[in-house]
């Protein structure tokens, strides 16, 4: 017989629905307004760790609304925030499915401080308020902090599953993994942060890097890496960087995996709890 | 030789690992965000039955290994090997070592049927049904009429296995129905 029922009980999908609605109240109060951008365009991202479902004829499934938000700041568009699907392939487990929900936001004139806050009074509306530890990258991945990238990939992981329970925020990432974050002045650290909570990775923010230039160099770089790990080549989106050329107001963003907040929210240890339907392979 | 991909990995598979055939019993996948993929495999070792856990990159690939379970008739033993017997009507024999054997010596009785774990055609593992039936061939007098207070002693049966909990009715040449994960005593078979 074909297992066609839901993953989550109704319980779950109303809490769900609950926290979703929550999520909105708070952005509208704040003056943060809701886009919707494409959830399939002509590009997708470079990053040598994430991959983008292709559809053929049209494109990517996008793994993030970044690059269109930042094209709409670029524009004028002000302070806002995107909830909704994104995707990546070959990302299945109990902490992953290939299609999750995504609330990303942006935020003109935060760094990332600032919004590291904005993300705890959030975080609090919808779980509840506890106490936030800080923690550095070093502090957390310890002595293999110089070592190969893989080793480091894995350390952290599981250094950031031994962080419960609690609230964790990690910022100061090396510099290389800077992603799309400036790099402090100190020159070997990003101004990127992640918040942990009871051992699983929720939220990714930076105080993001505006410079057209440098923009293209990491995007080479990422290139490079895909070419040395024979992973399909990503072509640079011209169009984001003709925004970033026109120019981007300051601003910090931040991606949270909304699906295991409300994983949290239930008390569930695995996200088909809490998705209607799980994805397969 | 067949290989599997760490994302086609799902427990019940038999791979290979430092040379030795192992059963998946659970793959993790875990993935920073930004980072680079894992997978988390536990597995046991077919041979040593010991478990163990093991991380992959995403997308390793690792060899898969020729293991079959197979149900077969047990024989005899010699003393150095027991031997064991297809149940296709093939008459195919094969000899597994002590072991191999393991702990399954204890519940092992002659023309029933076992299941035989074969890697590249050696037997590897011998596993007893959940419940096997054996005979007692010593234990303590049974005591009239004590039946109820729920006392029990050891007994010792046919494959020369001391269980424990069994009741004190039970005599020299009843046959008791055994739980092998367990090793302890489940009723009187019936007769």
């Amino acid at each position: 017989m074909s297992d066609w029922r839901p993953s989550a009980r109704f319980e779950h999908l109303q809490q769900r629905a609950g926290l979703l609605a929550q999520a909105r109240a708070f952005f509208a109060q704040r003056n943060v307004i809701e886009v919707q951008t494409p959830v399939l365009a002509k590009h997708s991202v470079t990053e040598p760790d994430v991959q983008s479902i292709q559809v053929p004829d049209y494109g990517y499934l996008q793994t993030s609304p970044e690059y269109h938000i930042k094209r709409l700041l670029a524009d004028g568009v002000p302070s806002c925030y995107q909830l909704g699907p994104v995707f990546r392939h070959g990302e299945l487990g109990r902490l992953h499915n290939p299609e999750f929900t995504m609330l990303e936001w942006y935020r003109l004139d935060f760094n990332h401080r600032q919004l590291m806050y904005e993300v705890a009074d959030l975080v609090d509306e919808l779980l509840g308020p506890k106490p936030y530890q800080h923690l550095t990258y070093a502090d957390l991945v310890g002595g293999v902090a110089s070592g190969p990238r893989e080793m480091l990939d894995l350390a952290f992981a599981e250094a950031c599953e031994r962080l419960t329970p609690g609230r964790f925020f990690i910022t100061d990432y090396p510099a290389d993994q800077a992603a799309l974050a400036r790099i402090n002045p100190d020159g070997q650290t990003a101004a990127r942060f992640e918040l942990v909570i009871d051992g699983v990775e929720i939220a990714n923010g930076y105080w993001e890097l505006l410079d057209a230039d440098e923009h293209r160099q990491r995007f080479a770089a990422d290139g490079e890496i895909r070419r040395h790990r024979e992973l399909p080549a990503m072509a640079v989106d011209e169009e984001f960087l003709g925004a970033l050329e026109h120019g981007m107001p300051k601003c910090a963003g931040v991606a949270m995996g909304f699906d295991r907040m409300v994983m949290l929210a239930c008390g569930a240890k695995d996200l088909s709890d809490v998705l209607a339907f799980r994805g397969t392979r | 030789m067949a290989t599997y991909s760490t994302n086609e990995f799902r427990s019940g598979m038999k791979v290979m690992l430092d040379g030795d055939p192992c059963n998946i019993l659970e793959n993790e996948f875990v993935k920073p965000g930004k980072g680079q993929a894992f997978n988390r495999v536990k597995m046991r070792n077919l041979k040593n039955g010991r478990v163990w856990e093991r991380t992959f990159k995403s997308g390793e690939s690792i060899e898969a290994a020729d293991v079959i379970d197979l149900d077969m008739e047990y024989l005899y033993t010699d003393g150095e090997f027991w031997h064991f017997m297809k149940t296709d009507d093939s008459y195919e024999q094969v000899a597994a070592d002590a072991a191999a054997v393991a702990d399954c010596q204890n519940w092992l009785k002659e023309q029933d049927v076992y299941q035989v774990t074969l890697w590249n055609d050696d037997p590897i593992a011998v596993t007893p049904p959940n419940f096997v039936e054996l005979e007692v061939t010593d234990t303590d007098p049974g005591l009239k009429g004590d039946t109820a207070n729920g006392g029990t002693k050891p007994a010792t049966l046919s494959t020369g296995a001391t269980i424990k909990g069994v009741p004190l009715f039970i005599n020299i040449g009843d046959v008791l129905k055994v739980d092998t994960r367990t090793g302890e005593y489940v009723s009187r078979a019936k007769t």
